[in-house]
């Protein structure tokens, strides 16, 4: 018997009965589309965040206060305040002559704070950072300047702002020389800086953020002598282990530490939070997939259903197929090629759709300004083609071996 | 050699423990070429006969050769593939495929057959030409007639040329004139030298065949041949 009679056979009946067959198929269809929607969507999340975690740098390291486990997130990510991590210290990192291969470093302080200028009252975060922070983190000015060494250290008064505070704080008129009120102080705006459109890692998005040099934000606004990280650019990628270990050389000579495992810092690259951003998005992935595929057993549980009935009501043409002839492994066959078809259709709809929703939630986000890639790969589709002919087999396996034990005699007999 | 052989056939039903006799010690000889009518009345077990006899059923006793070979030693396959190969059903309600063209209804035994599907066409064309259905033949099965559906049925069972064609009451479900077409067409065929074996409970159906065996209560009452053989012409028919 070849293969195109039980397909002939499965399309006649999915016709005869269209209602019943799009409910048989329905099932497969949503699992098999929310698969290949939760690949997608999943991969081109997890692609927009790499991205924008690349497109700081590849070649910068951090420095963060306390210690922590190399593949475990830092303290500090639980909400830890540590102290340990000074502005000396960063003097020290970034004179050339300890860390050799970094081209500068830059150190941070964060929060929040209100900004008033001219009635309008906006609670938006800052970062405290040192004058390196442009060339560390890669960022342009626009227009103006950013602050200068001096004004870093001697506590100015003076800000830059994220490209988006020109029209949330100042209606888009040009903020260059205005006065802008930080925490009641007053405060120059010395310059705006270039739209980056991603968010720097770990932290809120440049483009929303007002910068003040490192001294001023620690004491105006945060009242501390520490630093909530470094970041160190390096010349070239291939420097970053040897940087990390001068690194962790010159803090514990300054912490004075001489057993590693006290360490009151951590030191990582940006290698290693890809590699940690990979492990949580695959792993919610992974689990949002699950769950896609618990859609496609209830979609197998449909078809064994269906095909149960089918061969409750075939009785009678099983029961002449074997008359003229049809062996048992024949009847089998058959509506396991059935069974399998139905669902593969199922598969091919599901495909279909979930491509057409993804494309479709990919326009939409990326109207939303988002960098937001259509992915959709080829293994998500050979995945969901196999799992829907897997679902066909598995779940028309007890029906086809139902209507293959058919005794003709009985079958021809059934009314 | 003869194509049918049976010796003390028996068979009973079993349901929970209950058993039903159906066929008790049944002996005759078919052979090659013949038209026989079996008949009796309704639970005389003259369909169970004929279900032994067309290897849909297997007996609980006795000896049944077919074509000299013992067929109670046959497993599952080979007995479909003696059903397909040797042998030709005609059933009372027809059993055509619903929604399928007179076509494939009669190609049907050849998709389990290692013909080659160049072949099939030929066949099935010749098959539904020997019952002047081949006008039909894209038609689908419940665009037909009764009589029609029972000339494609024909057609079925003799595409794969079978060395002995069962029919279970072919002219119950169908009016006179179309019952009387069938028996002719049975009639042709037998003229042309296949086997028949007719199950019927109709006297005037009984005696288009050659012989009759009686049966009552599971068992052979009489086997005679037919003395006033009646010749199905299509118009009218004629007692000899």
């Amino acid at each position: 018997m070849n293969i195109l009679s039980p397909i002939k056979i499965s399309l006649k009946y999915l016709l005869a009965a269209k209602f019943r067959s799009f409910l048989t198929i329905l099932g497969v269809v949503i699992g098999v589309a929310s698969v290949i929607i939760i690949m997608a969507i999943g991969q081109s999340a997890q692609a927009l965040i790499l991205d924008q975690i690349t497109g700081i740098g590849s070649n910068l390291i951090g420095v963060l206060p306390g210690a922590s486990d190399e593949k475990g997130p830092p303290a500090t990510a639980m909400g830890i305040s540590i102290t340990t991590l000074k502005y000396d210290d960063l003097e020290a990192l970034r004179n050339g002559k300890n860390v050799p291969e970094a081209e500068d470093a830059a150190g941070y302080v964060l929060g929040t704070v209100s900004a008033v200028y001219n009635g309008t009252d906006l609670n938006t975060s800052f970062e405290g950072t040192t004058a390196s922070y442009v060339d560390v983190e890669n960022s342009e000015i626009v227009s103006g300047r950013f602050y200068t060494k001096d004004e870093e250290t001697n506590m100015s008064r003076v800000a830059v702002l994220g490209a988006n505070l020109v029209e949330d704080l100042f209606s888009g008129t040009d903020p260059i020389g205005k006065v802008v009120k930080l925490k009641e102080q007053n405060f120059t705006v010395i310059g705006v800086l270039k739209k980056r459109g991603s968010t720097s890692f770990g932290l809120a998005s440049q483009d929303d953020a007002i910068f003040v040099p490192l001294k001023t934000a620690q004491k105006l606004f945060l009242g501390i002598d520490h630093l909530a990280f470094i970041r160190l650019k390096v010349r070239d990628t291939k420097l970053i282990s040897s940087a990390k270990e001068n690194i962790m050389t010159t803090l514990r000579e300054r912490h004075d530490i001489d057993d590693p495992a006290n360490d009151d810092f951590s030191v990582r690259d940006l290698a290693s939070a890809v590699k940690i951003i990979t492990q949580v998005t695959d792993v919610l992935r992974y689990f949002l997939l699950a769950i896609g595929t618990i859609s496609l057993i209830v979609g197998g549980v449909g078809i064994m259903n269906i095909m149960l009935l089918a061969v409750n009501q075939r009785v009678r043409e099983v029961g002449l197929r074997k008359a003229v002839g049809a062996k048992n492994s024949d009847v089998w066959t058959q509506f396991l090629i059935e069974s399998t078809f139905i669902s593969f259709l199922g598969g091919i709809i599901g495909i279909i759709i979930g491509v057409v929703i993804s494309g479709i939630s990919a326009v939409i986000i990326q109207s939303l300004q988002y960098t937001w890639p259509f992915i959709i790969s080829w293994q998500s589709i050979v995945v969901a083609c196999l799992i829907s002919i897997t679902i066909g087999i598995i779940f028309g396996f007890y029906p086809a071996y139902k209507a293959s034990k058919i005794s003709p005699m009985e079958a021809l007999r059934y009314e | 050699m003869s194509l049918i052989q049976v010796q003390n056939l028996c068979k009973t039903y079993e349901n929970e423990g209950v058993k039903t006799p159906a066929l008790c010690k049944a002996n005759f000889f078919v052979e090659k070429g013949e038209f026989l009518a079996i008949m009796g009345p309704s639970g005389s077990g003259k369909s169970t006969l004929m279900q032994v006899l067309g290897l849909l059923d297997r007996p609980t006793e006795g000896k049944y050769f077919f074509d000299g070979r013992d067929t109670v030693e046959f497993d599952d396959d080979t007995l479909a593939n003696f059903r397909n190969k040797k042998i030709g059903f005609v059933f009372q309600s027809f059993n055509l495929l619903p929604r399928t063209s007179v076509f494939e209804n009669v190609e049907l035994p050849l998709l389990y057959d290692a013909t080659p599907d160049g072949k099939n066409k030929n066949k099935v064309l010749q098959a539904l030409k020997s019952v002047g259905m081949e006008h039909r033949e894209k038609y689908l099965s419940n665009q037909l007639s009764g009589g029609e559906k029972q000339r494609v049925a024909i057609a079925r069972a003799l595409v794969n040329d079978p060395e002995i064609i069962f029919a279970d009451e072919p002219t119950g479900n169908l009016d006179s004139k179309s019952g009387l077409q069938v028996m002719k067409i049975l009639q042709d065929l037998n003229n042309k030298g296949r086997t028949i074996i007719l199950v019927t409970h109709e006297t005037y159906t009984a005696e288009h065949a050659k012989r009759i065996i009686y049966m009552k209560d599971g068992e052979i009452v009489a086997d005679d041949p037919v003395k006033n053989r009646r010749i199905a012409d299509g118009e009218s028919e004629l007692l000899k």
